[in-house]
């Protein structure tokens, strides 16, 4: 097989199966169960991340691989992402196979737009070209606007796509912006090539604004604040299931830029990015926790909190090359476990329907869905961070990471807002396992947990279990993922 | 003024018009436009770069451009297709008026 396509596997795959979804749709008559379609795709997911171990082997044997004009690498980095994104679509996939209650007509299109998501996401990790970023990311963004108004029918579907799709451009805009004037002060838009032109720049204050405005765009990607406002309406209003994904796998590939575009690329300019990067960590962490605490809904809840959890992985941006892409790694991980378990929960709990919503209609839940209760209660103790969970390890590596480096100050603002954090996910727990007030439990429909979902749950679960209590097997790959030559690679094309 | 300065120039005015624009307007669809001129104005910006730059030999810029064109393109189909959506359900394009998600 050439070098291009191994080098694409993950993402071919992706992309012939959705093409296929798309195909297979129409051939099923209306009013007919698309499970097949569902079935396909997550055998296409499947294959990805074989197809990720695979690339895994080459790179161990052969060393880091470059593909189509040194655009695309895959070295031990991407292939984590990959093989991250590849499981968050499997599992979000499997729990949502039963999600569609009456066969509706367009569940073949869900599929189909979940694999082509990814297929962006994965393009944003493996490239080392902008170009080819910005096309994962508008592939990955496209994809996930439609996917957030999914509940068609709905006013709240298509309010939650609209806003998300202006914030979104109006990031992407951002982002162009900055590659535009990157290019124009380095007169390349490689990751390689910029380094060695930041060093001889007659513009470094455009090289400044640049990554600036680049920063600008991903951080709305990520959700950091202050340019977090759409993040609670649209996860209030976006499927379930939809949410676990677009929280957590878009997040880490944008994440996986922000390492590659300020540690390989413009490492000149780290006096200058680390200052950006920790107001919008302190912004994320403490805007995040302190817009939780006054939420009803549990989605908007969980908003809130996956913007408080954006705020912790900046944090790791702070640390060291080596630390930061180690500590950010687990830490995306982590957070994709435990948040996707959630978010797979409350999917099961209130359906396609979404009837029950707000903390007082999970009032008194213990008692009518007691293993439920149990799997939620156990993903929110790992989002505040408590020991023999994933969420504590995560937590641990990215505020060591950052006090290591000598930011004690902001290991400390993190502690503390770990601490605030506590206060809703615990009103949460609390009320699950309170006594149920007059009515709150009496109308919430029992839904019965397919095989499908179970499996879903089962492996977020262990998942977060796992990298509470063995974390070492993840730090391993992580830190095979974290470059050694990366003064080689920064000083490299300086030489040419 | 350079040749290159004055479309720099052109470049940030179109980028801050289409910003306040987009911060200002109520109407979803001329935030829309909006954000278009936004990206058009990064993509003057690429292809002054690459006319007056150091190397025009390398089509760098200008693959740029219309890349960040055709890709602009599509997300403006899915962005009125979205739009189209709100409108059916709401009778308005008014952004005020789409307030059912709060908290």
């Amino acid at each position: 097989m050439s070098t291009n396509l191994l080098a694409l596997l993950p993402e071919l795959v992706l992309t012939i199966t959705g093409v296929l979804v798309m195909v297979l749709e129409p051939v099923i008559p209306a009013g007919k169960s698309r499970k097949p379609l569902g079935w396909l795709a997550i055998l296409g997911s499947l294959l990805s991340g074989l197809a990720a171990f695979y690339q895994l082997q080459i790179v161990n044997a052969q060393g880091t691989l470059t593909a189509f004009y040194s655009t695309i690498q895959i070295d031990p980095f991407s292939i984590f992402f990959h093989l991250l994104i590849a499981a968050v679509v499997l599992v979000t996939l499997l729990g949502s196979l039963d999600y569609f209650e009456s066969p509706i007509t367009h569940a073949g299109e869900y599929f189909a737009l979940v694999l082509f998501g990814a297929v962006g996401m994965m393009f944003m990790t493996s490239s080392v070209e902008l170009l080819m970023v910005f096309i994962g990311l508008e592939i990955s963004s496209i994809s996930t606007y439609i996917l957030a108004g999914f509940r068609k029918g709905r006013a709240t579907a298509s309010e939650s796509s609209i806003k998300y799709f202006l914030l979104g451009s109006f990031a992407t805009a951002f982002f162009l912006y900055g590659v535009a004037l990157i290019y124009g002060a380095t007169g390349s838009t490689s990751i390689g090539p910029i380094a060695a032109g930041l060093a001889i720049t007659r513009t470094p204050t455009m090289a400044i604004l640049a990554v600036a405005m680049v920063l600008i765009g991903l951080g709305f990607k990520v959700s950091a604040a202050p340019f977090h406002v759409w993040t609670p309406d649209v996860y209030q209003g976006a499927p379930a299931p939809v949410v676990g994904l677009m929280s957590t796998a878009p997040k880490a590939a944008a994440f996986a830029v922000l390492l590659r575009f300020l540690f390989n690329g413009t490492p000149m300019l780290h006096g200058h990015w680390i200052l950006l990067i920790e107001i919008l960590a302190v912004a994320s962490m403490c805007l995040g926790n302190l817009g939780a605490l006054k939420q009803h809904d549990v989605k908007r809840l969980l908003a809130y909190s996956s913007i408080a959890h954006a705020g912790y992985l900046l944090v790791a941006f702070t640390g060291t090359h080596q630390n930061a892409v180690a500590g950010a790694c687990f830490y995306t991980a982590t957070y994709a476990a435990m948040n996707v378990g959630a978010f797979l929960v409350l999917s099961q709990l209130s359906g396609f329907s979404e009837r029950i919503r707000s903390i007082e209609d999970f009032t008194g839940l213990a008692l009518k869905r007691p293993g439920m209760s149990a799997l939620l209660g156990f993903f929110l103790l790992s989002l505040i961070g408590i020991p023999f969970t994933g969420g504590f390890f995560g937590k641990f590596y990215v505020f060591s990471g950052a006090l290591q480096n000598g930011h004690v100050w902001l290991g400390i603002v993190g502690l503390a807002n770990s601490g605030v954090a506590c206060f809703y996910y615990l009103r949460l727990l609390a009320a699950i396992y309170s006594r149920p007030t007059s009515d709150s439990v009496a109308y919430i429909p029992v839904r019965k947990v397919t095989a499908p979902a179970a499996v879903a749950l089962a492996a977020t679960a262990l998942a977060t279990l796992g990298l509470g209590i063995l974390p070492n097997k993840l730090v391993h790959l992580v830190e095979r993922a974290t470059p050694t030559t990366t003064a080689a690679v920064a000083v490299q094309p300086t030489q040419q | 003024m350079t040749p290159l300065n004055l479309f720099l120039l052109l470049s940030a005015l179109l980028f801050s018009i289409g910003l306040a624009g987009a911060l200002t307007r109520r109407n979803a669809i001329l935030v829309l436009i909006g954000i278009e001129l936004m990206l058009n104005a990064a993509n003057i910006n690429l292809i002054a770069f690459w006319r007056f730059g150091p190397n025009p030999e390398a089509l760098t810029g200008v693959m740029f451009a219309i890349f960040s064109i055709s890709v602009a393109a599509a997300e403006a189909a899915v962005g009125l297709a979205i739009i189209l959506a709100v409108y059916r359900h709401n009778k308005t394009t008014n952004l005020n008026q789409i307030d059912t998600l709060k908290g």
